[in-house]
Formats: structure tokens, C-alpha cells, sequence
């Protein structure tokens, strides 16, 4: 359609031609695609922003009417703010500029000070230096600690002190803080997997006792044969755990024998155990290759890792491996029950009116609220179904609930009839796209018709089902609303497949990364110290959902010419 | 034609392929409608879980055997938690409390009075604390409680009644004749009883609760009321719950209502003309008073301020029958009760939602009755002497369709409103269900939502679908694609934690964009038309987005920077407090304006690819024709193929309408989910869908409130469902439409 541009339009002309209106569509185009743009810029900078050890600030800040004070932390934003607002807020300022630069600074240390995070007045800042000594410590409590190492102890006697060299303190908290790290893990480990699988067993046990007495038809001997094994068994798993709570005070004294004395930003001294010590480093003595080396090992942590302080610092591992649980069980489940009935509605019904009802009811169902799904999922599946699943095959645990409650089956089979049309409809265009000689060509050669779908139709409709496949998994992973209603929580104690048996547990609740993003950003306690980390969980949401949308489009691109090449 | 295939060969292998195909087809047909079948389930589902509300009351009677005790008449009757024991004061002052299943005896005793003493008139303090109070002719007064005591020996519920006195063993004295009307109200801080004595005056007394640090012991302080003359001879005095406010009504429905504390009669009237007052109970609560009449009426009336004064009005009625009402008795835990009338007639009425529940008649006319705490049996004493026990059903009278969508009269509230607030701390908490501010919150955050996205999203595919270069079109349809992927939990975080902030931050830009912004693109339009033709030409035609990007950049930028200036400049500093100060309009941080813009972001792609698809697959030679013809491009555009597509474009409207109207996350970050009514693009609203996530996991199941969120998650299934199948069908008319051009 060309625009003819050869000459230039009066004004009258101009708009006659409907320039005007052709450029405010240009315009929406461009707006859309830039919006679209901008946000994924916001969310990588954001995101990847997180894990870089950003230098750490020293200086002194002295607001008018104020004692001067040292200042430490990271700065984090800057901004300009009217002067009547800094007014209003009780600041008693002499200048005559209009707007004052506000700075955002993260200075830890919430166990010291109160809070991590303050906003400070630029202009008021002075003698600013970044003395390579600072270290930042992060822990397993209170969020990060900036300041000064002044000493190290063991057993409360001083091993290491402020009068020797800072290289020499600095490497005993390393060497003592790599002990304390590896003991900590062993400490870990007994008391998730070992303890765990221990109290699992033992209320596995309880649940077999209690079925013992419901069960009427038993008789004694065979009741007292049962009961006795389990008391041994009990008796068994008593000493066990015995042993490894022997082991645990143990580590735990090994662990605490360690302390420092670090100095913080209002020159005063703390002692700080090592064993609460996740990492400690010196952001200012590192170079880029430094950096991007740490850099690298915190993003494989927050990968990796569980989530610490009210999810607001660590990893986001249960999150991930939740997600991927629940979307894949969802898979198994929609795939065949999608295929079937794209296979129904397209080769076994008469078609006519009701299918082309039920078509538009199904192509309907895509656009049904989620919220709707999750509230059926909720009466249908939760409470309805599990729990008569309950009375029949869990009636030892009653009244606790088994699958009478949220969890991972009943989110996954909601999902999947969310998902569902989103199969049925890409099966469905993949079945109409094959062309009718090739099922004709099978079916004169003496093919039945089970024969013709299960070897012709079927295989060329593959590529088509996987894009359905694709696009109901993206969908599924990054919906939310039902799933907060049907089994997702905020912190699961373990994961959904552990070394419990039977290993696969369809009843546990389970962490999802939409989830996490709503739960951190919107019900944390302190908003300002995660909302890094969730920029970074969504950012990897998006790529996720991004790479699956996009080799969703490929496929089908993929499709496409394969058909061109068929039907010619 | 498939037998065709078989023809002549009778092996085995033929017979297995023939039951295999057979097979398939069986298991295809019955899984694919059974997918089908699960897909209704889901309606049906809703259905049924949102059906009980709907339903009326049942009852049928159980039991009937002749009163216990004393043939005295009946004081009170009550009937205890688990409707096992019954309880009879008799005018005597004995008492029984007997088995509600048989009417066997239980115990039975005689209240702490005197052999002469003569009851003259009974009040409770409430139903659920079971302190009541009984007048004597000497001007003393009694106070007794009936309790039960719970105890499960050998793994069996066992109840034990008995009667205590709460305060005194022994007769008190309140007036020094006799106390022809008593009221007595109970309090955690005092108890106040105050009488109608036979000298024709109001005599009441207080006794204030203090309570010793050291040893917990409390004791009761005596003080005496003072009280405004009546001109009136009551039929019944009743004390509010909070001991200020006293209800005075005659038997020819005169009332005057008391103020307490001020000792002064603060309002007067008449109830009704033409009827005689026959019963008046408080409502679970004590704010309300039901007064039932002669002429078959029974009304709720509970005080209302304004202009600074209280006055006593009439709220609702309720009538079945012209036959006067024998007794109310309103129900433990909701703000339901039951009457009976002359003529034997029982009825459930609900108030909040003015439901007339049940009706039936009983054998024989009624004199007293008693409804458990459930509010599952009622006892009846009948005229000839007997009881009658009736079970009741009656699960959810809360919701009728003038709650959910009318304006109701609260109790406490000034007028008539629209109200959603579910839940409270309290127990006799009247539930506000009305579904107006959800659905007028669901209706504006989708209307702004479209007003940003319905003109960006159609221009753009106008743009994309008929002046775009293909190639170009081939990289943005992906992007938008994409843009569709997004999770709206990640939009929803944006808006609520990002975008909210900015906008508060920078009021005065976000205005100069939707300002400047197309006066900016125009200028530029305009101005390019005098860039020289050797330059132009260097720019391909169908690539005008990439020369307005750098534009609207610059825009954006520009707008955001001079943000604040013009702020200071113009609104002094703050434009929010501006904004509340000068035009009166609250300012939330999350708000309407948050909302729009996160949801038609999440609304575009949807509406864009629709409306795309509609404006591209116009047939190419209905354009060409028109472009043959002379027309210039944007003539065929509007004369030729936007009349073709307008019904796609329409379809994806509504499509997209739907998408905003369901969506959960954005809302729920996105505003503070408050449930007003209010057009004001600054506050905040509650959906019906972030309603629903919000308040269903705290919510009991099969609760009347459960219910009522599967009824929201019905309408919005309904509305969505509606709204798609009639875009659905319009797309439908559009492809035969291009079918047969």
C-alpha cells in the first residue's frame, strides 16, 4: 500500500489524506512494542542488579540541627525532592535551592540500629570514602551487617586482634567462617533429612496404630502381633533419633565456638557468632573479576538455594522445583484428556450443530476467569472429592485431612482443566490442517480407522500438540489466583518429592514462583529488603515463560511450512 | 466403509483389527465426552454449590407430649446448645428442666423465694448469657441463671443442668411496690435492672462491677438511676445492651425512648395505628426491636442518627396472615426469628435480607416458644397444655436477592446502603453481602482498563494489519504475542510496587503524556512532511513506528523530568494534596488510575491480535478494488475494510472486556481492595475476583459466606461466559461473512 510522498501536502491535504490518523496508529504500535520493551528492561536491570556486590560508603552526615554521625551502607537510589516536602517533613533547612537530592542507603545492621535501610540528604553528606576494610557479613538472621572486623575468639579468647595486621585478622574469620559453614551444613542436613525422615516415620507409625483400632475385623493375636512390631519399631527409631541429637549438640557446640568482634557504623563493638554467618566479604577490595566471580556464585545460590528470612533472602529453589513439579504433573494430566477429545470433536462426532456448540463452549472456557477454576478446584477437588477420598483411604489420620486439603494433585489436576482448551483448541487446528488425501490414501490401502489416526493422523499432529502443550505449560506457570486457593503456600517444609517414602507426595502443599512474587512483594514484613529479590524471581519467570512462548511459536512456524510442502 | 475393509478375510489378525478399531472408537467417543462432560461439571458444580442459598426453610414436627411440671402458666422456656435439655419457668417459680426428645423430667426445683412471694414479672438479660430476672409483687427482684455443665464420662456427652444465682441468693430490692415490668441487662463492667412499679413510675438500679487487683474478686457497687416520668403505661421495657438506651412500649404501640445516662426522653411516637402491641424483642444484638401486633405484624425498628439527634424508626416489616402475633422469638446466632399468630400459624423470617423463609400451621394455637441455639429445634407450648418439638432446616437465610444487589438498612448505619463487609470479630455481627460494590469495582477497573487499552490496542492492529511493512510485521506480532505471556502476577507486582509509587511520585507527568503525547507525535507528522523528499525516501513506507518511537522516548522523558517543576510551579509542590485540597478528590496510591494502566497493558495483545487477525484477513481484492478505484489508502481503510472487519473488532473488545473483568492478580497488588462505590479514578476498589481470593480461604465451608463467593465466582463465569460466546459468534458470522466475498 503505498503512501505517496513525493510532494509536500498543504496542511488541508495533509489531514484529508488521513495522515494524521495513519500516524497516531503508528504511534499505538510503537507504544505498545516500547511498553513491552521498557518493562523487560526494568525487570533485568532490577533483577540482575541483585546479585552485584555494589560498593559500600563511609561518610559522615551531619543534617542541619543534627549531631553528625557515621554513616555506612550501600546507596541504592537517588532522588530529587522539593524543598517543601523535605520542609514539611520537619527538616529545618537554610539553602536556597529548590529541589534537594535524596539518597536511599541500605545500611544493615537491623539487630544494631533498628532498620536497614534510611533516606538521607545528599548535600549533607561529607568526606565520602570507600575504605577497602569494610566488610559486609550476611547472615542467617537480621539481613547484612556493614562494618569493621575488630577481632576474632574462640571459646571467648581472643585469637586474632585489631593490633595485628587487617590481612591477618581478616584471613583467621575466613578460616574459622569455611569451619563454621561446613559444620553448619552437617547440622542441616541431620535435621532436615535425617531428623525429618525420622518424625515421617514415626507419624507413619502413629497412622498405623490408629488404623490398628479402627479396624474391628482384626483379630487379638494378629492386634497384638501388629502393635508389638510397631512398638519395636517405634523403640528403634526413638534410639535413632537419640543418636543423632547426641550428634547435634554435638555440632552445635562446635559451631558456637567461634565469635567476632565487629565494629558497626556508631562505633559500636558486636560480637557475632560465626555459626549465624551465611557469607562475608569486602566489596570495596574487589575488582571486576572479583566481582563478576561473586556475582556468578550468588546467582547459582539464589538458584540453588532455600529462601531465608521470611523468604525475603537466600534462594528460591522449592519455588522453582514447585513450579516445575506441579507443571509437569499438570502436562501428564492434560495432554491425553486434551488429545482425546480434540480427537473426538474433530474424527468421532457427527459434526453439526452440537459440535460447534460444544467448540465455542470450549474456546469459551479459555477465557473464564481463572479465579473461577481455582474456586471450583477448591469446592470440587479439595472438598468434595479429597475428602471423600479421606473417609475411604485415610480414615487412620482423620480428623486431620490427607487430600481433604490444599495441595500438589489438586493443583495440578486444576491447572490442567484450565490448560485443557488450550490443548484441545491446538490439537484440534493441528488435525484440520492434515490434508484429506493422506487419510484417504491410508484408508484405501486397508488401514481401519484406528490404524489411519494412530500412524498417519496422529504423528503429523504432533508438532501441533506440543504447541498446545507449550502454550497451556506457559499459562500454567505463570498463573497464580486459582493456585493460592488449591495448594500453594508460602513456605513448604519440604519439597514434594523427598527421600520419604513413597518419595512422590501428591498430598504436600508446595512453593510456586508466581506465588513467591505476590507473597514476598505484597505480605513480606520488610518490602524494601526483598523487593530486589523479587524482581529477580520475576525476571526468571518471564525468561521461563518467554522461552516456552517462543519455542511454541517456532513449532508452529515449523508446522506451517511443513504443510505448505505436504498439500502441494 | 470401515466393514468394507474386512470384507472377505475372516482371520484371526482381521478380527483383532477390526475389535481394535472398534475399541478405539468406544474409548475416543467415551473419553472425549467425558473431557466434555468435566468441562459442564464445572457449571454444574457452581450450581449446585450456590443453589442451598436459595432455598426456603424446612420444618417438620417431631415430637409432641404433654408439658412437664407445674400447671401453672409459662414464664420462659428455653432450650439449651445441643437441643438434648429443655428448660420451664413456671409463674409459681418452679422450674424443670426436662428432656426435649421424650419430656421426661430431668430435674426440677423451686427459685430461691419466699412461700408467699408472687412473681409479677419476668425479663432476660439475653438468650445466649441465660441470666434472667424475675419481679416480685414486694418490689424485690431475682436473679438466676439456667447453665449446663458438660462431662463426657465413659465417652458419652453427659449434660447436667442446674439453676445458679449469679449475684445474690436472695431477693433484692429494687422499688418498694410491686414491679410490674422488670428489664435487666448485663454487662462485663455493670448490671442494670430497671422496673415499672405499680406506683405508675421507672425505678432502676446499678450495680457496678470492680474488680480487686490482688485477688480477682469482684465487687458490686450500688447505685441508684434516676429515671424521666412516663406518660405512658408500658406493655413492655426493654434495656439495650449498652445500657443507655431504654425502650418504653405501650399496648396501644405508643413508645418513648429513653436515654439512659441523660435521664431524658429523647424521641416518642406510635409504632402503628389500629393494632394492639402483643410481643417486642430485642434482635440478636440488642440493636434492634421487634414489636409484633395485633393485625398480624411484626416489625423491625432500631434508632438512627442524624442531624445529631437518635431517633426510633421503623426499618422493615414483615406479614403473612392478618391474624394477630402470639410471640416472637428471634434466633441465638443471626438475625433471624420466628412468629407464631392466633390462628397456629408459624413463620421464619430473616431481617437483613427480608425473607419470608417458612410457613406452616400447627395443630393448635401457640402461647410461648423457644428456639434453640442452633436454630435447628423449636419448642412450642400449646393452648391445650402440650409441647411440641419441630426440627427446622434452615441453612442460609442471609442471602436473597435484595442483599446482594439492593440497597439495604444496616443496623448502625445512617440509611439504606450498599455494603460488602463479610466478616467481623463480634458474634452478633450482622454480614453485609451486597455484590453492588464488587461488581461496580469489577466494572470500573475494567472501564479504565479498556479506555487505555481499547484505543492502543485497535490503532495498533489497524497499523500492523494494513499499513505495517511485512517484514516489520513479522518482528512485532511475536513481541505482542509475548506481551500476552506475561503472568499477570508480574504485571500486578509492577503496578503495586513500581508503578503505584511513580505515579504518586510523578502526578503532573503522567497528565502530560496523555496530553502530549499525541500532540507530540502529530507535530512530528506534521514536520516530517517538510523534511526534504531525498531523505524521506531513505525510509521505506510501513516503518512510521520506528520513526515515532525515538518521539514518544522523548516525550516520556521530557514529561517525567519537567515533572516536578511544573509541579512546584503550578500545584505547589504536592499535586496530590492539591488535588484533596482544591477539587475535594482523595488521592490512594493505588488506585484506579494504577489499575487501568497494569490491566490494559495485560488487555492489549488480547484485543490487538483479535482485532488484527479481523483487519487482515478482510479479502486483499476488496482493497485493491477500492485502491483501483482511486481512493487514497486511508479512504479504503475507513469506506472499505474497516466497515468489513468492525465486527472482529467489536468481537475483540468484548473479548478483551472479559480478559479485564476476570483478571485477579493485577487488581489484588494493584489497588487496597477496599469495597467502595466510587467513580474517582485516584481510589482504590475491590473486584469480585480479588474479592473471592482474598476471602475464601478464610472462609467455613458450606458457611452461607462459602456459598456466596461460589455465587460471585458464578456470575463472573456467567458474565465472562456470555460475553465470549456472543464474540464468539459474531467472529463465526465474520468468517462465512469472508467466505462468501
Amino acid at each position: 500500500m503505498p503512501l505517496e510522498q513525493q510532494k509536500r501536502h498543504s496542511f488541508y491535504e495533509w489531514c484529508r489524506r488521513g495522515e494524521p490518523l495513519i500516524w497516531i496508529n503508528a504511534a499505538a504500535v510503537s507504544l505498545s512494542a516500547i511498553a513491552v520493551i521498557g518493562l523487560l528492561i526494568l525487570l533485568t536491570v532490577r533483577g540482575f542488579g541483585h546479585f552485584w556486590p555494589a560498593d559500600v560508603m563511609q561518610a559522615n552526615y551531619q543534617p542541619p540541627g543534627e549531631s553528625s554521625k557515621v554513616l555506612i551502607g550501600e546507596r541504592v537510589q537517588k532522588e530529587a525532592v522539593p524543598i517543601e516536602q523535605l520542609r514539611s517533613a520537619g527538616f529545618q533547612l537554610e539553602t536556597d535551592k529548590v529541589f534537594l537530592d535524596r539518597e536511599l542507603i541500605k545500611s544493615g545492621n537491623r539487630d544494631v540500629s533498628g532498620a536497614d535501610f534510611s533516606w538521607v540528604l545528599s548535600d549533607y553528606l561529607s568526606d565520602i570514602t570507600y575504605p577497602e576494610e569494610i566488610m559486609v557479613l550476611e547472615r542467617h538472621e537480621w539481613g547484612n551487617f556493614y562494618g569493621y572486623l575488630r577481632g576474632v575468639k574462640e571459646s571467648g579468647e581472643a585469637v586474632a586482634t585489631q593490633d595485628q595486621s587487617h590481612e591477618v585478622l581478616w584471613n583467621a574469620f575466613l578460616e574459622r567462617l569455611e569451619r563454621a559453614k561446613e559444620l553448619h551444613s552437617k547440622i542441616e542436613k541431620i535435621e532436615k533429612k535425617d531428623i525429618g525422615a525420622i518424625n515421617y516415620r514415626i507419624e507413619k507409625l502413629r497412622l498405623r496404630e490408629r488404623g490398628l483400632e479402627l479396624d474391628e475385623d482384626l483379630s487379638s493375636e494378629k492386634r497384638e502381633r501388629e502393635q508389638a512390631e510397631i512398638e519395636a519399631e517405634r523403640a528403634a527409631l526413638d534410639a535413632e533419633y537419640r543418636v543423632y541429637q547426641e550428634e547435634l549438640v554435638g555440632l552445635y557446640t562446635a559451631i558456637n565456638r567461634d565469635s567476632i568482634i565487629a565494629e558497626a557504623m556508631n562505633g559500636r563493638q558486636v560480637e557475632l557468632r560465626l555459626a549465624k554467618i551465611v557469607h562475608a566479604f569486602k566489596p570495596n577490595a574487589m575488582n571486576v573479576f572479583d566481582k563478576v566471580w561473586f556475582y556468578i556464585a550468588k546467582f547459582g545460590e539464589f538458584l540453588t538455594d532455600e529462601p531465608r528470612e521470611a523468604n525475603t533472602e537466600g534462594g528460591i529453589f522449592p519455588a522453582i522445583f514447585g513450579t516445575v513439579i506441579m507443571v509437569l504433573i499438570m502436562s501428564i494430566i492434560v495432554t491425553p484428556f486434551g488429545v482425546v477429545a480434540a480427537v473426538y470433536l474433530r474424527e468421532y462426532a457427527r459434526q453439526g450443530l452440537m459440535t460447534r456448540i460444544i467448540r465455542i463452549a470450549v474456546n469459551n472456557l479459555a477465557g473464564v476467569p481463572s479465579i473461577v477454576y481455582g474456586v471450583f478446584g477448591l469446592g470440587f477437588f479439595i472438598y468434595f472429592l479429597g475428602s471423600e477420598i479421606d473417609q475411604v483411604f485415610f480414615p487412620e489420620a482423620l480428623p486431620a485431612p490427607t487430600f481433604g486439603t490444599p495441595g500438589l494433585l489438586w493443583a495440578s489436576l486444576t491447572l490442567a482443566l484450565l490448560t485443557l482448551p488450550v490443548v484441545i483448541v491446538a490439537t484440534e487446528e493441528g488435525l484440520s490442517r492434515i490434508p484429506k488425501a493422506l487419510r484417504e490414501g491410508s484408508l484405501a490401502l486397508g488401514a481401519t480407522k484406528a490404524e489411519t489416526l494412530w500412524r498417519v493422523v496422529l504423528p503429523m499432529t504432533s508438532p501441533a500438540m506440543m504447541t498446545g502443550l507449550i502454550l497451556a505449560v506457559a499459562r500454567a506457570a505463570g498463573e497464580v489466583a486459582p493456585l493460592m486457593l488449591v495448594g500453594v503456600v508460602k513456605l513448604a517444609p519440604t519439597l514434594p518429592v523427598n527421600g520419604n517414602f513413597p518419595y512422590f507426595h501428591l498430598d504436600q502443599k508446595f512453593m510456586h514462583l508466581g506465588f513467591h512474587i505476590y507473597d514476598v512483594g505484597f505480605q513480606s514484613p520488610n518490602v524494601e529488603a526483598a523487593r530486589p529479590l523479587v524482581y529477580a524471581t520475576a525476571l526468571l519467570l518471564v525468561v521461563i515463560i518467554a522461552l516456552l512462548n517462543l519455542s511454541a511459536v517456532a513449532l508452529r512456524n515449523h508446522l506451517r511450512e511443513k504443510y505448505k510442502s505436504l498439500e502441494l | 466403509m470401515s466393514d468394507s475393509v474386512f470384507a472377505g478375510s475372516n482371520t484371526r489378525f482381521a478380527q483383532w483389527r477390526k475389535f481394535k478399531d472398534k475399541a478405539a472408537a468406544v474409548g475416543i467417543t467415551a473419553g472425549g465426552s467425558g473431557v466434555l462432560f468435566a468441562i459442564l461439571l464445572i457449571f454444574f458444580y457452581l450450581l449446585y454449590e450456590i443453589m442451598p442459598l436459595f432455598q426456603s426453610a424446612h420444618m417438620e414436627q417431631t415430637q409432641r407430649y404433654a408439658r412437664v411440671g407445674s400447671p401453672a402458666p409459662t414464664l420462659h422456656m428455653a432450650v439449651e446448645e445441643q437441643a438434648e435439655v429443655g428448660f420451664r419457668l413456671a409463674a409459681d417459680g418452679t422450674y424443670y428442666f426436662f428432656s426435649v426428645s421424650d419430656g421426661s423430667i430431668v430435674s426440677e426445683g423451686r427459685l430461691n423465694l419466699p412461700a408467699d412471694a408472687e412473681i409479677t414479672s419476668f425479663n432476660i438479660d439475653s438468650e445466649n448469657s441465660r441470666i434472667f430476672a424475675v419481679g416480685l409483687a414486694d418490689g424485690r427482684m431475682l436473679i438466676a441463671r439456667h447453665h449446663y455443665k458438660i462431662s463426657y464420662p465413659n465417652d458419652e456427652r453427659l449434660i447436667t443442668p442446674v439453676l445458679q444465682y449469679p449475684y445474690a441468693d436472695e431477693p433484692i430490692r429494687l422499688a418498694d411496690s410491686s414491679l410490674q415490668k422488670i428489664t435487666l441487662r448485663n454487662s462485663e463492667e455493670a448490671l442494670v435492672a430497671i422496673a415499672y412499679t405499680a406506683n405508675g413510675g421507672l425505678e432502676g438500679r446499678r450495680w457496678v462491677k470492680e474488680e480487686d487487683f490482688l485477688t480477682e474478686e469482684i465487687t458490686l457497687v450500688e447505685e441508684n438511676l434516676t429515671l424521666p416520668d412516663l406518660d405512658i403505661k408500658p406493655h413492655t421495657i426493654l434495656l439495650g445492651p449498652t445500657q443507655d438506651w431504654l425502650y418504653v412500649l405501650s399496648h396501644k404501640g405508643q413508645y418513648r425512648l429513653v436515654d439512659v445516662d441523660e435521664e431524658e426522653v429523647v424521641d416518642a411516637g406510635v409504632l402503628f395505628d389500629n393494632a394492639l402491641l402483643t410481643d417486642a424483642r430485642f434482635l440478636l444484638g440488642g440493636y434492634s426491636v421487634l414489636v409484633s401486633n395485633s393485625a398480624g405484624e411484626t416489625a423491625q425498628w432500631f434508632n438512627v442518627k442524624s442531624d445529631g439527634a437518635v431517633h426510633f424508626e421503623k426499618i422493615r416489616s414483615f406479614r403473612n396472615a392478618d391474624k394477630g402475633i402470639v410471640t416472637v422469638s428471634p434466633e441465638h446466632r443471626r438475625k433471624g426469628f420466628v412468629t407464631v399468630n392466633d390462628a397456629g400459624q408459624l413463620d421464619i423470617y430473616y431481617s437483613t435480607s427480608q425473607r419470608h423463609l417458612a410457613s406452616t400451621k400447627l395443630p393448635e394455637p401457640a402461647t410461648k416458644m423457644a428456639i434453640a441455639p442452633r436454630a435447628e429445634t423449636l419448642l412450642i407450648e400449646t393452648q391445650g397444655g402440650e409441647l411440641l418439638v419441630w426440627e427446622i432446616e434452615n441453612e442460609h437465610p442471609e442471602v436473597s436477592w435484595s442483599v446482594l444487589w439492593e440497597k439495604v438498612w444496616y443496623e448502625s448505619y445512617p440509611e439504606p446502603d450498599y455494603i460488602w463487609q463479610s466478616s467481623a470479630s463480634t458474634n452478633d455481627f450482622e454480614p453485609k453481602y451486597s455484590f453492588a460494590p464488587l461488581a461496580f469495582g469489577t466494572l470500573k477497573a475494567a472501564f479504565y482498563a479498556m479506555i487505555i487499552a481499547a484505543p492502543l490496542a485497535v490503532c495498533g492492529a489497524i497499523y500492523t494489519a494494513y499499513f505495517m511493512a511485512p517484514a516489520m510485521r513479522r518482528k512485532v506480532k511475536p513481541l505482542i504475542e509475548l506481551m500476552e505471556a506475561l503472568p499477570t502476577v508480574i504485571l500486578g507486582f509492577l503496578a503495586g510496587l513500581w508503578l503505584a509509587p511513580f505515579v504518586e511520585k510523578h502526578l503532573p507527568a503522567v497528565f502530560s503524556i496523555f496530553l502530549f503525547m499525541p500532540i507530540g507525535v502529530l507535530l512530528f507528522a506534521w514536520l516530517w512532511n517538510y523534511i526534504p523528499m531525498r531523505f524521506r525516501k531513505h525510509v521505506p513506507d510501513g516503518w512510521h513506528p520506528l520513526l515515532v518511537a525515538p518521539v514518544i522516548i522523548l516525550v516520556v522523558v521530557v514529561c517525567v523530568w519537567m515533572s516536578a517543576p511544573v509541579e512546584r510551579v503550578l500545584f505547589d509542590g504536592d499535586m496530590r494534596a492539591w488535588f484533596t485540597a482544591e477539587l475535594g478528590i482523595s488521592f490512594d496510591q493505588r488506585n484506579a488510575l494504577v489499575v487501568g494502566i497494569a490491566m490494559g497493558f495485560a488487555v492489549i495483545p488480547t484485543i490487538f491480535s483479535i482485532a488484527e487477525d479481523a483487519i487482515f484477513s478482510v479479502p486483499k481484492h476488496l482493497s485493491y478494488g477500492s485502491l483501483a478505484l482511486g481512493a487514497t489508502p486511508w479512504q479504503t481503510l475507513v469506506g472499505v475494510v474497516m466497515p468489513t472487519a468492525s465486527p472482529g473488532i467489536f468481537s475483540a473488545l468484548m473479548i478483551g472486556m472479559g480478559r479485564a473483568v476476570g483478571e485477579t492478580m493485577i487488581v489484588l497488588m494493584a489497588t487496597g481492595n477496599t469495597p467502595v462505590m466510587d467513580m474517582n479514578i485516584f481510589e482504590g476498589m475491590r473486584t469480585l475476583a480479588a474479592n473471592i481470593a482474598v476471602e475464601i480461604g478464610e472462609t467455613e465451608v458450606d458457611s452461607s459466606h462459602y456459598r456466596v463467593l461460589f455465587l460471585a465466582a458464578f456470575v463472573l463465569f456467567m458474565f465472562t461466559f456470555v460475553v465470549n460466546t456472543l464474540a464468539e459468534i459474531v467472529r463465526q458470522r465474520l468468517r462465512n461473512r469472508y467466505g462468501n466475498l
